[in-house]
């Protein structure tokens, strides 16, 4: 096996591993970046949902040889300092409960708010398909609104 | 995984020796240290608090974060008698100890929606009782007289200007006895209780740094997945490992008591590895049983009386009396908690002493086992607690804890237990299945002079504290079904104990989530059959239960009962008490052509009693119905071969943001006793929809989840 190179969150990255080894785990267990999380592990709940080339994607169904060469970027690559306008949102909506989700939320929120800066309920409802059990999504939605007008 | 960015080195050092490992838990807002702080050890009042001479203050947190805002709302209570300076709290979780014990439960423990009416005293007496010794320390220090100092916002304040701040009181205040019975302040003089508080978990999970237990890491720690019995009760006969040992990365093949673990360097080759497994398994008897079964069984079982919970007057006099009679049975499944963190523990058991990182409802326990498994004695277990990715009673149970530690044991390394989420979802101790047999007469006018209610279910109690169920009776089998609230002279409850091979277990509001799910329907069925309007007619009966009858109005008033609304949607209204806060909730639906209901629109009143944060209460009540609606809508485990049917969430559905309504809860002012807000929410949701359901189509849905409506 060939190490397979990529970038994380501007980062080189070389590991070592079978190359059907979802990224998502290559995240959480080869270089220790623990935000992005597992939910379902079949591109069901958006748990782990990272950025890959900057479209959001379900980490735990992408087998690692497919990700070479590729820029990925995960809940630790936001900010360094929980600055950016969805996080700032999320903070000033109180949105998490448990926060398991949240880190796929966040970043599916990025991406939405990237491609449709003004969205409006209905393209949140296209696009935030994540589940939340713990039934955030009504200050989800309110926080997208808040991040599209600035926070 | 680095430790938190904000986390000092000096904190980082102190919680890392403490956990043993990267485990940190709590955070600090940027600035908080003073320069030129004394230095010194901290002053430690009692168990919960540690203040710092640097100003910090660090609240023991000793009930689980499951995402019901507990981490924010004990440092509320303590915070607010202590004066301190809000900025400057920090968190950390408790560790095992008796002094932790829950006040209600006497064990250490979350759940119940409990943990706010446990320490509403003891923790708002340890601020106080901190806030006295501060304030004498002050005094003594400018020997003044103590009356003349007052603690505000993290100082004592002198009347006559001069002011020091906790950090700079440490020092003396550590010499002091400290005060057993100190004044608590009146709630006019409340600064923090009953205000929007942000949570103080927030920053940590927008930002991926919050430690989960599936997050901990650590030095050599190992991987497990572990190939489990499909029928419940099942045991493995043989196994070949060769297969499993075979793929790279995986170390160890082990038999536990609850089946195979395949231990490797990570989550996916013990999960390749567990797959490629070859087990032959005993299936036992429980390889017989479906939910076609069940169902007749609990229909067979609602024949025959049972444990009597409420007898009022003679219903069946009444019965056979009265000018009009309904008859109904009710069903609602098995379902899984599926929190969105699937089960998982690392455990690592070593000669000298266990160390368990558990996202745990249950330390108390945790602990004990971790000295039984361990062979050490208890002194030598410690318990750190994670942030937990949702609890909703699944993490009170013990089985994936007991797993890390077999499995860590075994092979002789620290070792995390991982499930997947099909794991989760077929090894679970579900929300009891249930059957129900109502019988109501109605006199001439339709006020109901009789009410029969019989619950066949299993029962949990008796597999957890066996001793509580007495003559067949599980008080909290019919909990919710025996407060059947409406003013009826002739009301029998009873309860048929009937376990079916399938594991229960307690799931958000436990066994009130069925049981109103079946009193708030047939309240509308005899509505409807006195021909009366839903809400009033529960009014007209509530005139003994004025809390009830409080929040059934509130909910009723702000969802506009009896305005129009826009054509195709209809109204249901429920309210039910559980964990002594009382719930209504008006539901706005709609049934589409096809049968598919949709909510739009959910309002709901509560009245908890004195309430700690309001935004919380409102996030709990928004989480409570989501929760039960998505299992009103769609939730159902059902048994094939004694196996569980569904797997993952293709089968198993949750709501999503495009089912979600717009929820809007009402809070009753309130200074009567305190209720919980972590459950009550979840059940007057399912009979809410139900009735709206009802008033839609003319379809009464007494068997849940609703699915299509055909
Ligand atoms: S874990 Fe990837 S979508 Fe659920
Ligand atoms: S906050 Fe708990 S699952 Fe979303």
């Amino acid at each position: 096996m060939a190490p397979i190179e990529f970038t994380v969150n501007g980062r080189r990255q070389s590991v070592d591993v079978a190359p059907d080894t979802p990224l998502l785990w290559v995240l959480r267990d080869n270089l220790g970046l623990t935000g992005t999380k597992f939910g379902c592990g079949i591109a069901q709940c958006g748990s782990c949902t990272v950025h890959i080339d900057g479209a959001p994607t379900r980490s735990c169904v992408i087998g690692i040889s497919t990700v070479a060469g590729k820029r990925v970027t995960t809940i630790e690559g936001l900010s360094r300092d929980r600055s950016h306008p969805v996080q700032r949102a999320w903070i000033a909506e109180d949105v998490p409960q448990c926060g398991y989700c949240q880190s796929g939320q966040i970043m599916a929120a990025v991406a939405l708010l990237e491609t449709t800066p003004n969205p409006t309920d209905a393209d949140i409802d296209a696009a935030m398909t994540n589940i939340c059990r713990c039934g955030t999504y009504q200050r989800i939605r309110t926080a997208i609104h808040r991040a599209a007008e600035g926070v | 995984m680095t430790a938190h960015v904000d986390v000092t080195r000096r904190e980082f050092l102190q919680v890392a020796s403490a956990a043993g490992a990267t485990l940190v838990i709590g955070f600090t807002l940027p600035g908080c240290a003073t320069p030129g702080a004394p230095a010194g050890p901290p002053l430690e009042p009692n168990a919960w608090l540690k203040i710092g001479t640097d100003e910090s203050i660090l609240v023991i947190v000793d009930r689980s974060e499951m995402g019901q805002g507990i981490a924010t709302a004990l440092p509320m209570l303590l915070a607010e008698e202590l004066e301190a300076d809000w900025s400057k709290i920090r968190i950390e979780f408790a560790p095992a100890d008796p002094v932790y014990n829950h006040r209600l439960f006497g064990m250490q423990a979350t759940g119940g929606s409990a943990s706010i009416r446990a320490a509403w005293m003891p923790l708002r007496q340890a601020g106080a009782a901190a806030r006295e010794v501060l304030i004498d320390a002050a005094a003594q220090t400018w020997e003044v007289d103590r009356a003349a100092c007052r603690a505000e916002n993290g100082a004592v304040i002198h009347s006559g200007g001069r002011r020091l701040t906790y950090g700079h009181l440490v020092a003396t205040a550590r010499t002091l006895p400290v005060p057993t019975e100190p004044p608590l302040k009146e709630p006019k003089d409340w600064k923090i209780l009953g205000t929007r508080v942000p949570r103080l978990d927030t920053p940590p999970k927008v930002d991926g740094t919050a430690q989960f237990g599936i997050d901990v890491t650590v030095p050599g720690m190992l991987v497990a997945v572990v190939a489990r019995c499909p029928v419940f009760g099942g045991k493995v006969a043989s196994f070949d490992a060769a297969k499993a040992e075979a793929v790279p990365g995986v170390r160890h093949v082990v038999q536990i008591s609850s089946g195979i673990a395949v231990v490797a360097d990570g989550y996916w080759p013990a999960k390749t590895g567990r797959d490629a497994l070859a087990v032959t398994w005993d299936e036992g008897p429980t390889a017989g049983i479906s939910s076609a079964s069940i169902g007749r069984l609990f229909a067979q079982r609602a024949a025959r009386a049972g444990a009597v919970a409420r007898n009022d007057g003679n219903a069946d006099r009444a019965l056979s009396g009265a000018a009009s009679r309904l008859d109904a049975a009710y069903e609602a499944p098995f379902l899984a908690h599926a929190t969105m963190e699937p089960m998982n523990c690392t455990a690592h058991v070593r000669p000298d002493g266990v160390d368990i990182w558990a996202p745990t409802q249950f330390q108390g326990a945790a602990h004990q086992v971790g000295a039984g498994i361990g062979g050490v004695p208890p002194e030598q277990v410690k318990v750190h607690t994670t942030y937990l990715g949702g609890g909703f009673g699944r993490r009170f149970e013990l089985d994936f804890i007991q797993e890390a530690l077999e499995t860590s044991k075994a092979v002789g390394a620290p070792v995390k237990v991982v499930w997947s989420r099909e794991d989760d979802t077929r090894h679970e101790f579900y929300r009891p299945a249930s059957y129900h047999r109502l019988r109501a007469g109605l006199d001439g006018t339709g006020r109901p002079a009789a009410w029969t209610h019989r619950v066949v279910a299993p029962s949990i109690m008796a597999r957890i504290f066996p001793d509580t169920v007495q003559n067949g009776l599980d008080g909290e089998a019919v909990e919710g079904a025996v407060e059947m609230p409406y003013g009826v002279p002739n009301v029998h409850v009873d309860y048929v104990l009937t376990d079916t091979g399938i594991p229960v277990g307690f799931w958000r509001s436990v066994n009130h989530s069925f049981n109103a799910f079946v009193v708030e329907s047939f309240i509308d069925e005899l509505a409807h059959a006195a021909g009366q309007d839903p809400y009033e007619y529960r009014r007209g009966l509530l005139g003994n239960a004025p809390r009830y009858r409080r929040v059934l109005e509130l909910a009723a008033t702000q969802a506009g009962w009896g305005s129009p609304l826009p054509a195709g949607v209809f109204r249901g209204i429920a309210v039910h008490k559980s964990f002594e806060a009382y719930v209504a909730q008006v539901a706005e639906v709609s049934v589409g052509s096809e049968g598919a209901v949709r909510v739009h629109r959910v309002v709901c009143a509560v009245d908890c009693g004195p309430v700690v944060n309001p935004d919380t209460v409102e996030a709990q009540m928004q989480s409570g119905i989501v929760y039960g609606l998505t299992a009103a809508l769609y939730g159902e485990i059902g048994i094939d071969r004694g196996r569980v049917v569904q797997g993952n969430f293709h089968d198993y559905p949750m709501l999503r943001m495009a089912e979600m309504p717009r929820v809007e809860v009402h809070i009753v002012p309130s200074t009567d006793s305190q209720g919980g807000v972590g459950e009550p929410g979840t059940p007057p949701i399912a009979p809410a929809v139900c009735n709206a359901i009802f008033a839609a189509t003319g379809k009464r849905i007494r068997k849940l989840p609703i699915g299509q409506v055909t």
